[in-house]
């Protein structure tokens, strides 16, 4: 039986974690809301972004998607916050701010 | 009625194996175990089995080998001994935490340093906390048949946890006694065919083995891991009553030997309760209320168990083939007297460390220790047996 990845959380009780963390069934990262380890998070400036899509690349956890060749804002469900997408914007689009 | 035979405990092992034919076995070799890979290997290259054997550079590797073929969905297992064991001291507690259900037969060596390569109990105690099931076997005959029941206990879906199979290096992995053996027929019907649930080469069902857990999740599963531990007592006990249905030789967490009055018990793990058996018969002779209680499980430890089948005891020796260096007790010494206290008994309780580095433990330094639990008050509460001092 596939693992129900979205009952798993920093609530579960014990019970709910799997025998050895095992998951079984692929892809289910994107069901894994790792977005709450985020201390910083990025901001966009709508203004300011050329659409050069520089950004999408470097985010190491896939989190700016693009759409009909735009991107879109950031999947914050999974953004962790490194900042690296701040950094490589050649426009200053991106800002970090403090928190989730 | 079994088939009766003569092998030394290694041999015995390694012939378990070969009835089982389990799926991989990665091995390197060391004294005293060196003989089980050796004599399974043989069995393959005869053709009597089809057991993949899988020779590695060291027992870093046997042990990550094992898990390996156990995630992708393999009966495996493999041997090992002091340092060996040592070296896969990563792999112990990863095969227990992600609930690999392989079997290690572990044939006890005292542990480097000074290096030594007789027996104590000091590899396998030392991973006493790995999280692995470790049953000890009094004599070649036990080595076997502990070894029959392991992967019905590991892979039991209420556990899933490693299994360690512990004997008396030379003591028992060299010295040839009578045994009997179990019909192949009746060795495979019982241990049967493994089918796990999940596992890595199933195409129809991905899965992913230790993922990494973060602090939020680290204790739930550990939680997880004691209670797969907790559960395993009830299949301990189920497996070693189905066996001795089998086969007419029972098993549970420990074995009583003139238990049931004695005043005076020797708690102790392995082939010195057969000396001490030698002692409790000649103490008996004598008038003497003395008895021996073996312990066969140490994990999961049947601290309420063993506490009860001492409620009678006026005084109680724990006998330690390990040090633990807390300038205390011994583990076996350190567990059991917690059991007591919980159980508010009053017993008088004394830990030997004896055997260490192969020592000899004799059947009068089995009388001496009765005698002394029995006549003294005031006695030091650790103490060494056959020390120079
Ligand atoms: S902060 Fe890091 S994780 Fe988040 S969107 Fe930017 S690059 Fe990706
Ligand atoms: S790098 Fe900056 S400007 Fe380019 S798409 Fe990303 S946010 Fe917009």
């Amino acid at each position: 039986m596939a693992t129900d990845i979205s009952k798993i959380h920093e609530k579960s009780p014990w019970q709910d974690i799997t025998p050895g963390n095992q998951i079984y069934g692929a892809g289910t990262s994107k069901d894994f809301m790792t977005g709450e380890w985020r201390t910083q998070t990025p901001v966009l400036d709508a203004e300011k972004c050329t659409q050069c899509l520089l950004c999408t690349p470097v985010c190491p956890d896939s989190c700016i998607p693009v759409k009909d060749m735009k991107r879109e804002d950031f999947d914050l469900e999974h953004c962790k916050g490194c900042g690296i997408c701040a950094k490589a914007c050649p426009f200053g689009a991106i800002s970090m701010r403090e928190g989730q | 009625m079994g088939i009766r035979e003569r092998l030394s405990g290694n041999e015995a092992v390694a012939y378990a194996i070969k009835q089982i034919n389990p799926d991989v076995m990665p091995a390197f070799p060391i004294t005293p175990s060196t003989e089980i890979p050796q004599y399974v290997a043989g069995y393959i290259a005869n053709g009597e089995i089809d057991t993949e054997f899988i020779p590695v550079e060291s027992e870093h590797s046997s042990m990550s080998a094992t898990l390996g073929a156990s995630a992708a969905g393999a009966r495996a297992l493999t041997a090992t001994s002091s340092c060996g064991m040592a070296l896969m001291w990563e792999e112990l507690y990863v095969a227990a935490s992600n609930r690999l259900p392989v079997v290690l037969a572990l044939v006890n060596r005292a542990l480097s340093g000074p290096i030594n390569i007789n027996c104590d109990h000091s590899d396998s105690m030392g991973a006493r906390d790995s999280g692995w099931i470790q049953i000890y076997a009094e004599n070649n005959q036990e080595a076997y048949d502990n070894f029959l029941q392991a992967y019905r206990i590991a892979e039991h879906k209420d556990v899933r946890l490693p299994v360690m199979i512990c004997q008396d290096g030379f003591i028992t992995s060299h010295a040839v006694e009578n045994i009997e053996l179990i019909e192949d027929d009746k060795v495979k019907a019982f241990v049967g065919e493994y089918n796990p649930e999940n596992y890595l080469l199933n195409a129809e069902q991905p899965m992913a083995v230790g993922p990494y857990a973060t602090s939020p999740y680290y204790m739930e599963t550990k939680k997880g891991q004691r209670e797969a531990m907790i559960n395993a007592k009830d299949v301990i006990l189920e497996v070693g009553r189905e066996f001795g249905a089998m086969s007419g030789r029972s098993y549970g967490f420990y074995e009583g030997y003139q238990l049931e009055d004695a005043d005076y018990v020797m708690v102790i793990i392995g082939s010195a309760a057969g000396t001490a058996k030698d002692a409790v018969d000649i103490l008996r002779d004598a008038g003497k209320k003395v008895g021996i209680l073996k312990v066969r499980v140490f994990r999961p430890f049947p601290a309420k168990e063993l506490a009860l089948a001492l409620q009678n005891a006026k005084a109680i020796a724990i006998m330690d083939r390990a040090e633990s260096f807390s300038g205390e007790g011994g583990p076996l010494g350190t567990e059991l007297t917690t059991a007591l206290f919980h159980a508010k008994s009053t017993a008088k309780v004394v830990n030997y460390f004896y055997g260490l580095g192969g020592r000899d433990f004799r059947v009068e330094n089995a009388e001496a220790v009765f005698e002394e639990i029995a006549s003294k008050d005031n006695i030091e509460p650790y103490q060494y047996i056959g020390l120079r001092q």
